[in-house]
């Protein structure tokens, strides 16, 4: 009846995880129950969970990424904590947790935290900056975004029920095939990244499209801002890498599921071909997280430098070099495999390669910011931290890719700090850049400039001090995934980098409170004008929040810094308003991924009655999608100039008061 | 519809090229579903090149040679060409909103459709009862991985068949409805693409020797 499931799976005799998922199960009931209490839920239901409205997409994927850090970071303290003890010792967690901690460190950080954080960036601020209405594929856009949601429930299911898998964020064969990982760790793993990997291709074909094909009249592609090109690179990359993920792990689930010989030891099958499938798709998927940070950076860093981006052409060209390049260095993963000293040379100067337009971009924000009027706001300070370190972390990656001295530091704490220095220091430090700058346009108030910088320090200061320790760890020789070790030169460096493990946590906090303060000085906080920082593209030519529709009349584009040029002119003229058309909220994406999750959960456990019934359900949700008569709501002339008007009176009463002091 | 204005100055040595604003919902669905297609060929060439790769893994069991009638296939090939003819009239009477023809054109379509999935079920069947199954060598694993996923493919495009025919009977042909036929026009005819490719790098390659 239940398959493999039993009372078993409930791991009642292992105290962290049940405090730890009792502690979120209680915050979680309390939230819901506060929802319901409050009367709140209707409005939860009618303007977020069903909405398909990009805007709101895009700030649910940043809280969903928010959300996961905090599981992620948790993760991660508790791995800085052991090893900071486990000299000689066994720590306080036995090896199958950590095994578990560092997997699911790894997935969620990848899949749930950098993904859906730029995903929900790209989502919010896009069609905006292209001066149209939506996205290609509004329903779909939901869609895709709650089968991320799904996949990120059934990572944290397993902590409950169950296990998660203790091989590593990526699943390498023979370990995780069902003779040596014979649990369900490992299913849960591919499941729930085979349904948020459809929810991730959704949401790359949908961008790809709105760039490509939904622009406002006059946008020609050389006067998209950067980060529209940014986001074009990105999804291309993931309509053309995801494929190969799902193609990898739907082998694998084979091999699991139905005793095939993709990656066996046995009957012929091949365990390098995993390895060079998984880094075909791995390899593109770092650039698909650095990429929409790279566009970030340009933004800011114009806005706050008051200019125009320097080289703005040679950008786009280094944005699609590297979106070429991407998919041309893969074997550098594995320099060990044995394929030779030809094999590794050219993927060693493929790699090399890629650091020619990466540099490129970082002269052309140095050179945005020489002669600018430059505002040191909590924005800019993202950027500048990530330009120092993440020049770091390329050199290091450089410096990797020659395969001789990849033979001494692969698989070593050298390579840990390596990927952490460019994750943390491009992706997340671009994430936090793009999260402060556009907050103010998704809830019509900035967040607290001195918490935001104190965060700011707190994280810099922190990422060295944990960070750094690793480089000289892995030139001690110290491998990765260390459950404890006996060494006592590591010891020292590893206290330091509890440390700086510590003094991130303080960011966090400090951004949390961030959050809470500026919750609550709003009123102090509010930008009237919508355009809070100067800024040069069309999502500030809008009132912050944005309406529904967020432009009364499309803008037409004749120049790059569409709005910059457009606020040089003076506004006269009010416009014709026109009824505008807006596509229809719909529950297709949510009861879809109700589905989904009911069948990811009843395929990891094999029962196959329930597998069934959700694919069936998730049929009937499409079929009902499709069904129905009307797929858009009107808005009526009065209502779009009443809403419109209503923004300019408050501007101008902010100007005009601005210029009377 | 979107175009790009082309504005010529009276020298004719300039030229600037004006994007014309946000592109018809046709075109952007159209466009859209070409891109999910590109992306579903690259999951393909994912399992045509592990196909490559493990095509010597044989594990002492039968290869391509030994278990490959290429009569079959060649039948398997004729239904689904035909079927793609047939989808071709459905879209054009779709067109025209011609309800009969779409409905006959669709039927056919159907029937060449579960021609060839009963003819693939059979020799599945029939390689497993041989002891030639998915589990026996990495070379079988792929073989049936490859061609498998093809025929999960045109199972789920026979289930969005019977949709498209149901939502034509019961709505009619209103522009979403049609916009929907497009894009299952699109995908019926890209896994006769597919089908190409398996034909070629699998039966007829395999099948030499």
């Amino acid at each position: 009846m239940l398959g493999k499931l039993t009372w078993d799976a409930i791991p009642l005799e292992q105290p962290i995880p049940m405090i730890a998922s009792g502690v979120v199960a209680l915050t979680i009931l309390a939230i819901l129950g506060w929802v319901v209490i409050k009367g709140h839920l209707p409005y939860l239901w009618r303007e977020w969970i069903t909405s398909v409205d990009h805007k709101r997409i895009g700030v649910m994927y940043t809280l969903l990424a928010m959300v996961m850090l905090l599981r992620g970071f948790a993760d991660a303290i508790m791995m800085r904590m052991q090893q900071s003890v486990a000299f000689h010792s066994q720590g306080f967690l036995p090896p199958e947790h950590y095994d578990q901690i560092f997997s699911a460190h790894g997935t969620i950080m990848i899949f749930f935290v950098a993904m859906p954080f730029m995903i929900g960036l790209m989502n919010f601020v896009v069609p905006l900056q292209l001066g149209v209405r939506d996205v290609a594929f509004p329903t779909l856009n939901s869609v895709g975004f709650w089968l991320t949601a799904t996949g990120a429930l059934l990572v944290n299911i397993s902590l409950v029920i169950g296990e998660f898998a203790r091989n590593g964020w990526l699943p390498y064969p023979p370990l995780s095939e069902l003779a040596y990982s014979p649990g369900v760790g490992v299913d849960y793993y591919l499941w729930s990244l085979e349904i948020s990997g459809a929810g991730t291709l959704v949401a790359g074909i949908n961008l790809v499209t709105t760039v490509l094909k939904v622009r406002t009249k006059g946008m020609n592609y050389l006067r998209m801002p950067m980060f529209c090109w940014t986001t074009l690179a990105t999804n291309l990359l993931i309509v053309a890498a995801f494929p190969i993920l799902t193609a990898t792990f739907a082998m694998l689930l084979l091999d699991r599921y139905l005793g095939f010989h993709f990656f066996t030891n046995e009957a012929g099958g091949n365990v390098m071909m995993f390895v060079n499938l998984i880094w075909a798709w791995g390899h593109p998927e770092v650039y698909i997280l650095v990429l929409p940070a790279f566009g970030i950076f340009s933004e800011v860093i114009s806005t706050f430098s008051g200019k125009p981006l320097f080289g703005y052409r040679s950008m786009v060209a280094a944005t699609m070099a590297i979106c070429i390049l991407s998919f041309m260095v893969w074997l550098h993963h594995f320099f060990t495999m044995g394929a030779g000293a030809d094999v590794n040379a050219i993927f060693g100067i493929a790699t090399m390669i890629i650091a020619v337009p990466t540099g490129v971009k970082v002269f052309n924000w140095l050179f945005t910011m020489y002669g600018g009027r430059v505002r040191f706001q909590t924005p800019l300070l993202w950027s500048i931290g990530f330009m120092v370190t993440f020049i770091i972390g390329g050199m290091t990656g450089v410096l990797l890719a020659v395969p001789p001295a990849d033979f001494v530091l692969h698989n070593s704490l050298f390579l840990v700090a390596h990927f952490h220095n460019v994750i943390i220091g491009g992706v997340l430090f671009g994430a936090f850049a793009g999260y402060t700058y556009w907050f103010p346009k998704a809830f019509g108030f900035k967040l607290h400039e001195g918490l935001g910088r104190a965060a700011f320090w707190c994280w810099l200061i922190g990422f060295y001090v944990a960070f750094m320790p690793l480089y000289v760890l892995g030139l001690l020789g110290m491998t990765r995934r260390m459950q404890h070790y006996d060494v006592p030169e590591w010891r020292p460096w590893l206290i330091v980098a509890a440390c700086g493990a510590t003094l991130i946590m303080c960011g966090i906090g400090l951004q949390i409170a961030q959050l809470v303060v500026s919750i609550r000085r709003r009123e102090q906080l509010r930008d009237q004008t919508g355009d809070p920082w100067n800024g040069r593209s069309l999502e500030w030519a809008t009132a912050s929040p944005p309406p529904a529709f967020n432009f009364a009349v499309l803008p037409h584009v004749t120049d790059a810094d569409a709005y910059w040029e457009s606020k040089q002119r003076r506004f006269d003229e009010e416009p014709q308003y026109r009824d505008i058309e807006i596509p229809r909220n719909s529950a297709t994406g949510f009861v879809c991924a109700f589905f989904a999750t009911i069948m990811g959960f009843a395929l990891i456990w094999h029962i196959w009655w329930m597998v069934a019934a959700g694919a069936i359900g998730a049929f009937a949700t499409f079929v009902v999608f499709a069904w129905r008569d009307h797929d858009e709501d009107v808005i009526p002339t009065e209502e779009v100039a009443r809403i419109v008007r209503r923004h300019w009176a408050q501007r101008h009463a902010l100007l005009s008061r601005e210029a009377a002091e | 519809m979107s175009t790009i204005a082309l504005t010529e100055s009276h020298h004719g040595a300039t030229v600037t090229r004006e994007w014309s604003g946000p592109a018809s919902k046709r075109i952007v669905t159209g466009y859209g579903f070409w891109i999910f297609i590109l992306s579903d060929m690259i999951m393909f060439s994912a399992f045509f090149a592990t196909y490559a790769v493990l095509l010597g893994q044989t594990a002492g069991g039968p290869t391509g040679h030994d278990l490959f009638d290429l009569r079959n296939v060649a039948i398997e090939t004729a239904f689904l060409l035909a079927s793609s003819f047939t989808c071709g009239m459905a879209s054009i009477a779709a067109d025209t909103r011609n309800t009969t023809s779409f409905q006959l054109a669709m039927v056919v379509t159907c029937a060449f459709g579960l021609g060839f999935l009963v003819l693939e079920g059979q020799e599945f069947a029939s390689l497993v009862l041989r002891g030639a199954g998915p589990t026996r060598s990495a070379f079988l694993s792929a073989f049936f991985t490859l061609v498998g996923c093809h025929g999960l493919h045109v199972s789920a495009g026979i289930l969005w068949l019977l949709t498209m025919m149901a939502q034509v009977f019961t709505k009619g042909f209103r522009p979403d409805i049609q916009r929907r036929i497009l894009c299952f026009a699109l995908f019926w005819h890209a896994l006769d693409i597919i089908w190409i490719a398996v034909f070629t790098v699998v039966y007829l390659l395999g099948s030499a020797k």
